[in-house]
């Protein structure tokens, strides 16, 4: 960008990501002085009108804040609500939800790195244009994205805004032998998942390393999906239902959404490269051979690596539902029955996207007296922000057009759903 | 038909909504991949950065109208297309986002935000056909996506695209459920809602909950008074009728009286 010392990039749409955003950068004697991811997705105002609705809708009614993960809406409403009734959905249960929950992640997961973000790192405009070359590259995306939405499909009745799932459990009782389409190819989706990481790997990615805080849950025994303690790298760790003891949220007067920092005022990163990070050990070994023997190592360093974690997680996941399928046993009942009472609770459930939280209070006849909802993309959006910061100088040595593509690719680095994280919630002001 | 080499060109719109239906597009995969030969994605901004201007042939719409600036983008799409189809209960019915339009818009703004004067949204959320004329709506939270390729593949032999009103219930009995209102007492929106999903929900067990928007001619006043006899009052009748299709026009009409 030799020659201009003072300028703006301005992203006014923002494509390939779910839902409608922009970037603002403005360098001012040759460095980038401001940045401001605009968010101009309408509010939902979901937490509105919740109010007065009964404690068992809030799943299918909250999983409409996003269709790229409903999943994730439907898992941390119904598992906040379980905690206030003082039930807990069977072991079983759990199973059928997580072979559905890791079928979203797979879904969301390689529409994004592989549809929406791949085509990045090799200049190309869509993955279309990537497969002119490399064909096998999209065939396996798309088949194994239908595998992912066959297992929410099988268990849930639909891919987007599944029904199948309650508060306490499934509204039936999931057969067996329901689940054998899924095992029908499961060899040929498993190398396709190992192919796709394998081809993630080979990507051309910028090679920049810094300072990140990372929070996800973490697991004790799995990899973190359902449930976890949160922790993040700066050795904290503590319980879902402290979360909004240890951040901070403000709303910025050019966007919609919110966002979040750490009580420090730093910013962090919620998502696949916070979950790898903090939980590598946990992944299967399948993942981690093929990983180590690209001659890789953990941690990943820097965001532009999130699509290997989202590559990862994604082999991961297949594995994952493998194995569940394996090991599930027809329960004699679907769901745990609850006497309602009135109380409070929160829950975080890891979105594909990350750290998704829910808190809700309801009273002694199951309505809903107040709600709260934190996305994962909202807690992302300081992040963002700062690491366009970050990799200031890589954008600014760059030629116009490439800085402006190097900002989206930024941004996609964190697969932000613009979609969820406008839809709302009670904030603090701060004026510019 | 314009554009390159006399394909149909296809744009697809995102208003105020949570993408699952464009998602239901993504997920045709194959059968869309299938079509390429004869379809231009054109404008999609979700699945390409390389987005052309119209006009098009076809504009795919999901959200409601909830901004002034969706007010604005309703109509130019309009201008710019030959065919406009409504895609979802969003963008036919106003969607789930329309609850609000039950509650007073000032106190909505004021229970989520602290400076609601910031926010720049309309009172109401309403469907695009509120705005501008739709040539087809396809309802649906989300809209089936075997639906949305019938309606693509009439529109692609310029047929006139016919599309069924028949009701959940008819779907239901086809399907050999067991009612859930009959068997299990449960309060079931079947009764007034459009077919189209096969019927899943009742092949759960459970209640619909009408995200695919009322069926032609519906009777939500008799399914109220079903709904009073299973030992509902009205105020809980109101609150299941009250649901994702809210704001469609027969179930606000009766939900007006029936309230009052
Ligand atoms: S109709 Fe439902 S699935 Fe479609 S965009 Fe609206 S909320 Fe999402």
């Amino acid at each position: 960008m030799s020659g201009e010392k003072s300028f703006e990039i301005k992203v006014d749409q923002l494509a390939r990501v779910e839902g409608e955003g922009g970037v603002w950068v403005k360098v001012r004697d040759g460095r980038i002085d401001y940045v401001e991811v605009n968010i101009f997705e309408p509010p939902r105002f979901f937490e509105a009108f919740l109010k007065g609705r009964i404690y068992l809708e809030a799943p299918d009614l909250t999983a409409r804040i996003c269709g790229i993960c409903p999943l994730a809406y439907v898992m941390a409403a119904s598992r906040a609500m379980e905690k206030i009734l003082g039930i807990e959905a069977s072991e079983e249960s759990n199973k059928l939800r997580k072979i559905a929950f890791y079928g979203e992640w797979i879904e969301s997961h390689v529409l994004h790195f592989a549809f929406l973000h791949a085509p990045d790192f090799l200049g190309k405009h869509s993955i279309f244009e990537i497969a002119e070359e490399h064909p096998q590259f999209l065939r396996d995306a798309i088949a194994v994205r239908d595998w992912g939405n066959r297992a929410i499909e099988i268990v849930g009745g639909r891919p987007v805004h599944p029904v199948g799932f309650r508060v306490g459990g499934l509204h039936r009782i999931i057969k067996r032998r329901e689940l054998d389409p899924l095992l029908k190819n499961f060899d040929e989706i498993e190398k396709m998942g190992r192919r796709l990481l394998e081809f993630v790997l080979s990507l051309p990615i910028p090679e920049v390393s810094y300072d990140m805080a990372f929070m996800s849950l973490k697991g004790e025994r799995e990899y973190p999906i359902l449930e976890g303690v949160v922790s993040n790298n700066l050795g904290e760790e503590f319980p879902e239902d402290d979360f909004e003891k240890h951040v901070i949220v403000e709303q910025k007067r050019y966007s919609n959404a919110l966002h979040y920092r750490l009580r420090s005022g730093k910013p962090y990163i919620t998502g696949p490269l916070a979950r790898f990070n903090l939980n590598y050990g946990l992944l299967a070994p399948e993942v981690k051979s093929v990983l180590e023997e690209s001659g890789f190592k953990p941690p990943l360093k820097n965001t532009y690596q999130s699509i290997i974690a989202r590559a990862a997680e994604t082999y991961h996941a297949i594995l994952e539902i493998g194995r569940l399928i394996g090991e599930y046993r027809e329960p004699d009942k679907a769901y745990e029955e609850a006497e309602v009472r009135a109380g409070e609770a929160a829950a975080i459930v890891e979105a594909p996207r990350g750290m998704l939280y829910h808190r809700y209070r309801i009273d002694g006849d199951g309505r809903i007296l107040y709600a709260n909802i934190v996305p994962p993309t909202a807690q992302n959006y300081a992040a963002m922000e700062e690491d366009i910061l970050k990799v200031g100088d890589l954008i600014l040595r760059k030629p116009r057009e490439e800085a402006q593509k190097l900002v989206e690719t930024t941004i996609r680095n964190y697969d932000p759903c613009i979609s969820c994280s406008v839809h709302m919630i009670r904030l603090r002001i701060i004026e510019e | 038909m314009s554009g390159e080499k006399n394909k149909v060109r296809l744009a697809v719109f995102k208003l105020t909504s949570c993408s699952g239906c464009q998602q239901q597009i993504i997920d045709l995969g194959d059968q869309l991949l299938a079509l390429l030969d004869r379809i231009e994605i054109a404008y999609f901004l979700e699945a390409s950065s390389d987005a052309k201007p119209g006009p098009y042939d076809v504009a795919l719409v999901e959200g409601s109208v909830s901004t002034p600036h969706e007010e604005e983008l309703v109509k130019k799409i309009r201008e710019n297309s030959r065919i406009v189809v409504s895609v979802g209960s969003c963008a036919t019915y106003g969607g789930i986002q329309a609850l609000r339009n039950w509650m007073d818009f000032e106190e909505v703004k004021k229970a989520v935000y602290e400076k609601p004067e910031l926010i720049e949204a309309l009172e109401k959320s309403r469907p695009v056909s509120d705005f501008i004329d739709v040539d087809y709506a396809i309802g649906g939270c989300p809209a089936n996506k075997l639906q949305l390729l019938s309606v693509l593949k009439q529109v692609l032999i310029g047929r006139r695209v016919y599309q069924r009103g028949e009701g959940l219930c008819q779907e239901c009995k086809r399907k050999g459920n067991v009612c859930v209102v009959v068997a299990k007492g449960q309060p079931c929106l079947g009764p007034i809602t459009r077919e189209g999903c096969g019927a899943l929900c009742p092949s759960y067990g459970r209640g619909c909950y009408g995200c695919f928007g009322p069926m032609v001619d519906p009777q939500p006043g008799a399914l109220a008074r079903r709904f009073e006899d299973l030992g509902l009052s009205r105020e809980e009748a109101a609150l299941r009728i009250r649901s994702i299709t809210s704001w469609s026009e027969p179930v606000r009409r009766f939900l007006e009286k029936y309230e009052r």
